[in-house]
């Protein structure tokens, strides 16, 4: 039971880790919130779809294919949409839920509402003391390990990181100081939206997939970023593994715990905001607190 | 009695004729109540009723988000909770709806107040998540306890107000005129009556200034949730007397999300934007369904006229049509039509740019 619940939180607390760090990463860099974020992460797990099912691609070009399609359309988006209301942050929100819906509407007249499945990379399990791990979930956990722990190195290490983080900070005076802002958030738009495809990638063949995908997991980002901390890329990845596992503990601890998930992630979000508002990792300024 | 009805009519001409917004309101109402004189059709009834349900329900978010500044992401909960509190009720006591509907509003009362406490805590984001949490507990709770709310199906059996659906269309209409006015009049900036208008938008510009300004922060923001909470409890009781059913679908994220659209549709912080905003968006989707092809499209269409709406009108869509029909004195700040070049009470020139330029050319 217990090593089930070590595994098992660890697992989706990875595959959440992924999503919310691109999620964090748009948010804090140029303060738009996307809340379109999973319904990128669906339409490329549909790419993925088409590529495998209905192209007879191997598993691995669909995946490249739809990483590809999705990072154009996070771009055209940014440019037609978020571009041009950048100032007015409910209205940015309201044009991301309704370009979410828009997707969901469209994948709902291409294929239906019948809920799908992607093949997964690797068949079989792995015994780890007893407990039959799928060779799906150890991939997806290695991979998101990789993925943030290059993503870290890019932001750390490299001129483009410190390019971006200089943005986060303050905007005007990057731009001051010879930064293109306006290319800084392409990119980082086009980081964050390939993010949410490769985590398709991942968590397509673990969870169906359907138009209504996108909902579950928004709701999981947000907590993990606001439990995180505004603009803490690092809280957000801490957050999106405390909130698996409170999510595993009463799936597996609690009996009817399969429906309480959400809300047990939930109601651990708010206990944590009402003890530090501003977050686990976020920065409190002093005229904010009230 | 001959000279009280010409200082009415006089009264009348000057506060509500010679304003723009003011005769578009007035001749929505009259079409409001005319309407089932109008067509008796079922379908169309019911379209308009849970409109107006629906209006109720976008204006107390308003109130809530637009005036007070506190972005509320999870409204559903109000409506929800009274919903499920007037169907219980009516439900176990069989009490009529005259006494349900209060309750479920006072339901609505203190759902605000338990959200409203973390609220004074928590700002912009951070609120906007932890409201937004709130249904979904509730919604886990629905489901695990299904024996007292139904569980997916939800409670149903609720009596409704007359067998006459056009009796229950007026009882509906008429609560959603007063809850209307009220809300109108508590949240008016201008008043001359109340100040909790001002003191209202003073919290939602600068909540620090506000406080310096010796302004009870604490209390007007426990105040605007709990009369939020009032209203979207009305709207909630309405709707399960109306529909005969409480379920969990009004919990759900999209059904708090639509407030949200339909109110930024309209114009955010104006009472009479959310009301246009719902009026023009919830009907343009159910006639939509009536055809195959719309049925299929309908939330796309959607979509896209938000969308391309909000891209071009980021203050909605109501605001918009008054900035254009309506314009304000420069010295005298009276509203006048726009077709007007001078002012009804003072005279002054309403446009000076234009008629600068005019005398330069």
């Amino acid at each position: 039971m217990l090593l089930n619940i070590l595994i098992n939180g660890l697992i989706v607390g990875g595959m959440y880790a992924l999503l919310a760090v691109g999620f964090a990463l748009i948010f804090s860099v140029a303060r738009i919130l996307n809340m379109a974020h999973t319904a990128f992460y669906m339409v490329s797990a549909y790419v993925i779809y088409i590529g495998s099912s209905m192209l007879h691609l191997s598993l691995f070009p669909s995946i490249v294919m739809a990483i590809f399609v999705t990072v154009i359309l996070g771009i055209l988006c940014f440019y037609l949409f978020f571009d041009r209301v950048k100032e007015h942050e409910f209205t940015v929100m309201i044009i991301a839920v309704a370009l979410a819906s828009a997707f969901q509407e469209i994948l709902l007249l291409i294929f239906g509402g019948t809920i799908r499945a992607i093949p997964p990379l690797a068949e079989g399990f792995y015994d780890i003391g007893g407990t039959n791990v799928s060779y799906q979930h150890i991939f997806a956990f290695l991979l998101s390990a990789l993925i943030l722990i290059v993503l870290w190195i890019v932001l750390s290490k490299t001129k483009l990181g410190s390019a971006i983080r200089a943005v986060a900070q303050d905007s005007e005076i990057a731009n001051l100081m010879g930064i293109s802002v306006r290319r800084v958030y392409v990119t980082v738009m086009g980081i964050s939206v390939g993010l949410a495809a490769v985590s398709a990638a991942v968590m397509g063949p673990i969870y169906m997939i359907s138009p209504m995908m996108w909902g579950q997991p928004l709701v999981i980002v947000l907590a993990a970023v606001v439990l995180g901390g505004e603009g803490s890329i690092g809280g957000a990845v801490i957050a999106a593994f405390i909130l698996g596992y409170a999510e595993s503990i009463v799936v597996f601890m609690v009996p009817g715990g399969a429906f309480l998930g959400g809300a047990a992630s939930m109601a651990v979000m708010v206990l944590v905001l009402l003890v530090k508002p501003e977050g686990l990792f976020g920065v409190l300024f002093e005229e904010e607190r009230l | 009695m001959k000279g009280y009805l010409f200082l009415m009519y006089r009264w009348f001409h000057g506060e509500v004729l010679s304003i723009p917004g003011r005769v578009i309101a007035l001749i929505f109402f009259i079409c409001l109540f005319l309407f089932p004189l109008l067509t008796q059709e079922p379908y169309y009834l019911r379209i308009v009723t849970l409109t107006i349900i629906f209006a109720i329900f976008a204006a107390s978010w308003d109130v809530l988000a637009g005036y007070a500044g506190q972005l509320n992401l999870g409204h559903g909960l109000f409506f929800g909770m009274a919903a499920y509190t007037a169907a219980f009720i009516n439900i176990q006591l069989h009490w009529p709806p005259l006494i349900t509907i209060p309750i479920g509003a006072i339901a609505g009362v203190l759902v605000g107040l338990i959200v409203g406490i973390p609220a004074l805590r928590l700002r912009g984001m951070y609120l906007a998540l932890v409201t937004l949490s709130f249904p979904l507990i509730m919604l886990g709770m629905v489901f695990v306890f299904s024996d007292f709310t139904g569980g997916e199906l939800g409670l149903f059996g609720v009596s409704v107000f007359s067998p006459s659906r056009v009796v229950s269309y007026y009882v509906i209409a008429i609560v959603f005129t007063i809850c209307i006015f009220i809300m109108y009049k508590f949240t008016d900036a201008g008043s001359k009556h109340l100040r909790i208008g001002v003191i209202l938008h003073a919290l939602r510009e600068d909540e620090i200034a506000a406080r310096t300004s010796g302004i009870d922060t604490i209390r007007y923001k426990l105040l605007a949730f709990a009369v939020s909470g009032f209203f979207a409890g009305i709207a909630g009781g309405l709707y399960t007397h109306y529909l005969r059913v409480a379920g969990p679908s009004t919990l759900e994220l999209l059904f708090s999300f639509n407030v949200l659209l339909w109110t930024i549709f309209g114009g955010l912080g104006t009472i009479y934007g959310a009301v246009a905003g719902v009026f023009i968006l919830y009907p343009l989707t159910e006639v939509l369904s009536l055809f195959e092809l719309g049925e299929k499209i309908r939330y796309l269409v959607l979509a896209v006229v938000l969308i391309f709406t909000l891209l071009y009108m980021p203050e909605g869509i109501a605001v918009w049509v008054l900035d254009k029909i309506e314009v304000r004195c420069p010295r005298c700040k009276l509203v006048n039509v726009f077709w007007r070049k001078r002012c009804r009470s003072c005279r002054a020139d309403l446009y000076p740019e234009k008629t600068k330029m005019r005398e330069l050319l």
